[in-house]
């Protein structure tokens, strides 16, 4: 191709050269040829090849060129350029019309092979890129196998070094084991050499102590003296005793009674600790036996439950039990018999709470039901209420006895009305004791209740705290799944608020409360914003609006609260319509007369008035 | 707490009579005998020469003066100042001597253990025990003085002897199964004794009156073992303090461990009260302020006062690095003692010597634990309350009861509370007598609190 260059330049080609050129072509095989003008086309500029061409055939050489032409088309297969001749001396004519078939082939020939050329360009272009491509790749490889093939040595070697190491270590472990065995065996013979030693200088001193015990005591030694000025009197004032085979029996019988009372002390407190224990045993028993009595019936309706045989049996036991009073005993049968009893109920009891336990967490996992929970602000105004009742009793009752008093002195002023009054004063003596004693049950009715009702009060709290914690920890879970799936949440409260508005409109089940119940507000804020609402809502629509603008959540508790709140304030209508039933019991003697009646019925209108406010 | 004047004394002679009415102390080789109420002079006795152990007969009628320099003892009476009793051991030689339970009896141990005479101030009768052995504790007489235990030594055997104190018949004798035996020690019903072995072998065995092994108690081996016991005075429990840090309580019945005690130098647990001793620093003064600050000011830790703080937990006491090539480390509960109704223990670990814990026996638990500026010299309970008083060796006494701990600055020049005794029995309901003294030729103060 490099000579095709320098041939196509034109400014540097000479006539010689190109002959030259020619001449050497001329010698080359017609395909080779036919190739080298394949390449010559695809050189762009056309007039080189046309000049090429034009200095292919001049003047002089047409005759020559047309026959080399003719001469080369006929070998390549074209049909002669020359017309058929006749004779063989004829010269023979240039046939044009051939010659421009040859030509027109050749053109197409030329497209073609153009097209052909360009096709496998691209193809070279396109191997040449992925070729590279993949000379790249496999460099990169080659890379990382070098690398990989490094890491691997390091590894290798530090293996080597770990388990070196390891090697070191056992052999410093076996060093140090062995050392310690050498230790102790040097211990151990040390121990027992010091033992030895010991035991020789033990035998020596005691030798030498005997040496000089027989030096020091036998030799009369007169300094070995007490100087008394007179022998004082023992500190019991009893003479001592000689010693004889009897004062030995004596001392004997004396240590052992020690010991037998020390023994008696004992037994008895031990025997004082069984009784408590048992005692404590045996109300356990009672109170787990009442505890679990009113359940009885329960499983026995259910009468697939084996508990409650087993109870009834139980109960019999006890009965037996308690019938012979066989406590006292403390022989082996009663105590198994004790002990078996008391496990069996313990495992009765054991089993309840686990199913409480069950219920509760099913209750826990449902929610709240709020039927059962009666809230804390209708609970205070019920409290309050039942002390202003108190009040305004014991207030009445102290203006009675002022009036009754007043009555008395009235009475005691005048003696002649009093004597004229009497058998009538003694009649409404009566009746005012009567009232007295009404008055008094009245009062520890109402103490009754009142204490009930704070009772009440404290469970309640405690439930509400328990509710609360609980709610806080949904709350949180809630918040958390809110924060991490906002557009699934806002899905879910459309859905839940769908949901509670078709609850709204039915709101009997009680299923339905809980999950209602479930998506309370913030756990601080919520209770803030409850009491307003139970306060405002039913005057002002304006609170709902806001409520609105707070969370879907918080709007889902004050309307459950909203729903509650007249249900709930049933039982305690419930409740002061007794309190009124009992009133108007009380006040029946009292219509004789007329202030006090009046009265009466004046505070249970005033009661009754009170009902309907709310 | 009131204080009286200070009065001289000898190296650390000072007794309270038993029944509480009388105090007597020793200077050189007088005795002085005192009222305890109103502290006058009642009798001066005058010895041989320099005393070295004083001793009250049960009974508080007789004071026993042992000089054992001279092998000699000497007994006054305090009701016949001209009765006078001396006992000359002669080249016997004097270690110990001690009244027996029922005031009569002197128990004279001779030097190299020999023997242990027995002299009788009723008869002229003379008694002789042989083979006791040399070690810590080797004399216990039970609380109602029957009976004695003595621990022996024959033919490198442990033995132990039971003798009845009224006519000093031998009871009982029997041999332990110890190395070396260390100490013996009757329960206060007198009805069970504790034998336990020299500190190299963790070991306690506990026998009835009769000789009968009730039983043994191993904690572990291979190591330094026990170096305290103390009974209960309810006779229930049993505390054994041992070289690794830990109290042991037995119980009475099974004679098995109830609960172990550990002494961490870290508390962590905020229901235990940390008291910590803090000095109080004198108010600045500006203007007295002098350069360089005199000696005096720098010098004694005994002028400064304290005060006590609560620490907030964790806290972590001083303690101490025991040198392992040292015989006697110090490590290990020194010091065990029960508050007289048995509701309290407290402990003092070698390791952290200026703390004192104090253990709650009803929940078994630790209950405060006291760090004082120094290290603790000694500790006693009150007779009659739950009060603990503490002495450290420096001019304080420190007192614990559950409501709170107070130090307590003792009044006097260069003065040191070394010991500490209270006294209380006979002496009537209102108050207790405390005595604080000090060492070497340095007076004693009494203190007196109402």
């Amino acid at each position: 191709m490099g000579d095709w260059m320098t041939v196509t330049d034109p400014g540097l080609s000479s006539e010689s050269k190109y002959i030259s050129q020619y001449t050497s072509e001329t010698k080359m095989s017609p395909s080779s040829l036919y190739s080298q003008q394949v390449l010559c086309s695809s050189i762009p500029l056309s007039k080189n090849v046309h000049s090429f061409f034009s200095a292919f055939c001049t003047e002089e050489n047409i005759e020559q060129s047309i026959s080399y032409l003719d001469q080369e088309l006929t070998t390549f297969g074209f049909p002669s350029l020359y017309e058929e001749s006749k004779g063989k001396e004829t010269k023979r004519e240039l046939n044009i019309v051939a010659v421009l078939n040859c030509m027109n082939e050749l053109l197409v020939l030329q497209r073609k092979n153009l097209l052909a050329q360009e096709n496998v360009e691209t193809q070279n272009l396109k191997l040449g890129s992925d070729m590279d491509h993949l000379q790249n790749c496999y460099a990169k490889l080659k890379e990382q196998l070098e690398t990989s093939r490094r890491e691997m040595i390091g590894l290798q070697e530090r293996d080597r070094q770990l388990q070196c190491k390891n090697r070191n270590l056992h052999q410093l472990l076996k060093n140090e084991k062995d050392e310690v065995q050498k230790l102790q065996n040097i211990i151990a013979s040390r121990a027992t050499q010091y033992n030895h030693d010991m035991k020789r200088k033990e035998r020596e001193y005691n030798k030498l102590k005997e040496r000089l015990h027989q030096l020091v005591m036998n030799k009369k030694d007169k300094k070995i003296a007490m100087e008394v000025l007179n022998y004082v009197g023992r500190a019991d004032g009893k003479r001592g005793s000689w010693r004889t085979g009897k004062t030995e029996a004596r001392n004997e019988d004396e240590m052992y009674k020690i010991l037998l009372n020390d023994y008696e002390y004992r037994q008895k407190q031990i025997l004082m600790e069984n009784a408590e224990l048992k005692k404590v045993l045996q109300q356990m028993k009672k109170e787990m036996i009442s505890l679990l009595s009113p359940q009885k019936q329960k499983p026995r309706e259910r009468a697939d439950d084996s508990t409650g045989t087993v109870i009834s049996d139980i109960e019999e036991d006890a009965g037996e039990l308690s019938r012979e009073s066989m406590w006292d005993l403390s022989c082996e049968t009663v105590r198994e018999q004790l002990t078996n009893s008391i496990r069996k109920q313990w495992r009765i009891l054991k089993s309840h709470v686990e199913k409480l336990d069950n219920q509760v967490s099913k209750v826990h996992v449902e929610g709240f039901n709020d039927e059962d929970v009666i809230s804390r602000q209708d609970h205070e105004q019920e409290t309050e209420k039942l002390e202003l009742e108190i009040q305004q009793c014991k207030e009445m009752i102290k203006t009675q006895q002022q009036l009754l008093q007043q009555q008395l002195a009235t009475a005691c002023d005048d003696d002649t009305t009093s004597l004229l009054r009497d058998c009538y004063l003694l009649e409404e003596k009566e009746r005012l004791k009567e009232e007295w004693s009404l008055f008094k049950e009245q009062k520890k009715n109402f103490e009754k209740e009142r204490r009930s009702f704070t009772e009440a009060a404290i469970r309640l709290g405690l439930e509400r705290k328990a509710f609360e914690e609980e709610r806080a920890s949904w709350l949180k879970q809630q918040f958390l799944n809110m924060t991490t799936f906002d557009h699934q949440n806002s899905e879910n409260v459309k859905l839940l608020s769908a949901f509670s508005g078709s609850s709204d409109r039915d709101n009997p089940t009680v299923h339905s409360r809980p999950r209602q119940k479930k998506p309370h507000g913030a756990p601080s804020g919520s209770p803030v914003c409850m009491s307003k609402l139970t306060k405002s809502l039913p005057a002002s629509p304006s609170t709902s609006d806001f409520c609105q603008t707070r969370s879907c959540v918080s709007e889902h508790s004050s309307i459950s609260v909203l729903n509650t709140t007249p249900e709930e304030s049933k039982p305690n209508q419930v409740g002061r319509e007794c309190t009124n039933q009992k009133w108007s019991v009380a006040s029946r003697p009292d219509s004789q007369e007329g202030g006090y009646s009046g009265r009466s019925s004046t505070y249970a209108n005033s009661h009754v008035e009170k009902d309907d406010l709310p | 707490m009131n204080f009286s004047e200070v009065f001289k004394l000898s190296s650390l002679l000072c007794k309270f009579s038993p029944d509480g009415k009388y105090l007597a102390s020793c200077v050189q080789y007088r005795l002085v005998v005192r009222d305890a109420n109103t502290l006058q002079i009642c009798q001066l006795y005058t010895c041989l020469d320099q005393i070295q152990h004083v001793e009250w007969s049960a009974d508080s009628l007789f004071i026993l003066c042992a000089l054992y320099k001279r092998g000699l003892v000497q007994v006054w009476s305090l009701e016949q100042p001209e009765w006078h009793c001396k006992i000359d051991e002669g080249s016997a030689g004097l270690v110990a001597s001690c009244w027996s339970p029922d005031g009569r009896h002197i128990l004279n141990t001779t030097e190299f253990h020999l023997r242990i005479t027995v002299w009788s101030l009723c008869t002229k009768s003379v008694s002789y025990i042989k083979y006791p052995k040399a070690c810590q504790q080797g004399i216990t007489f039970t609380r109602d003085g029957r009976y004695l235990a003595l621990a022996e030594r024959r033919d490198c055997k442990d033995y132990v002897s039971i003798l009845v104190c009224s006519d000093w018949q031998l009871l009982r004798h029997f041999d332990t199964d110890t190395q070396d035996l260390a100490g013996i020690e009757w329960a206060p019903n007198g009805c069970v004794l504790a034998a336990w072995d020299s500190c190299l072998e963790y070991k306690i065995l506990l026998y009835s009156l009769d000789g009968r092994l009730l039983s043994t108690f191993c904690a572990y081996e291979w190591s330094l073992g026990i170096k305290s016991v103390a009974w209960s005075p309810s006779s229930q429990f049993l505390a054994v303090g041992s070289y690794d840090g830990k109290v042991r309580i037995l119980n009475h019945v099974t004679w098995k461990m109830i609960t172990e005690f550990g002494h961490p130098a870290t508390i962590n647990n905020p229901k235990i009260v940390v008291y910590k001793e803090a000095e109080k620093s004198p108010p600045l003064v500006l203007g007295r302020l002098a350069f360089p600050p005199p000696r005096a000011a720098a010098g004694p830790l005994s002028s400064t006062e304290s005060k006590y703080e609560v620490a907030s937990v964790p806290v972590s006491l001083q303690t101490l690095k025991p040198a392992p090539d040292r015989a006697n480390p110090r490590i290990g509960i020194g010091a065990m003692a029960f508050s007289p109704d048995s509701c309290f223990l407290a402990t003092r670990s070698d390791s952290v010597p200026t703390a004192v814990w104090i253990w709650d026996i009803q929940k078994l638990r630790l209950l405060a634990a006291l760090e004082q500026l120094s290290a603790v010299r000694c500790f006693q309970w009150d007779p009659r309350q739950a009060r603990l008083a503490i002495c450290t060796g420096g001019s304080k006494v420190y007192l614990w009861s559950p409501a709170g701990c107070v130090s307590v600055q003792v009044p006097g020049e260069d003065f040191k509370c070394l010991y500490y005794k209270t006294e209380s029995k006979g002496s009537g309901p209102r108050r207790s007598c405390e005595a604080a003294f000090r060492c070497g030729q340095a007076p004693a103060s009494e203190s007196r609190p109402c």
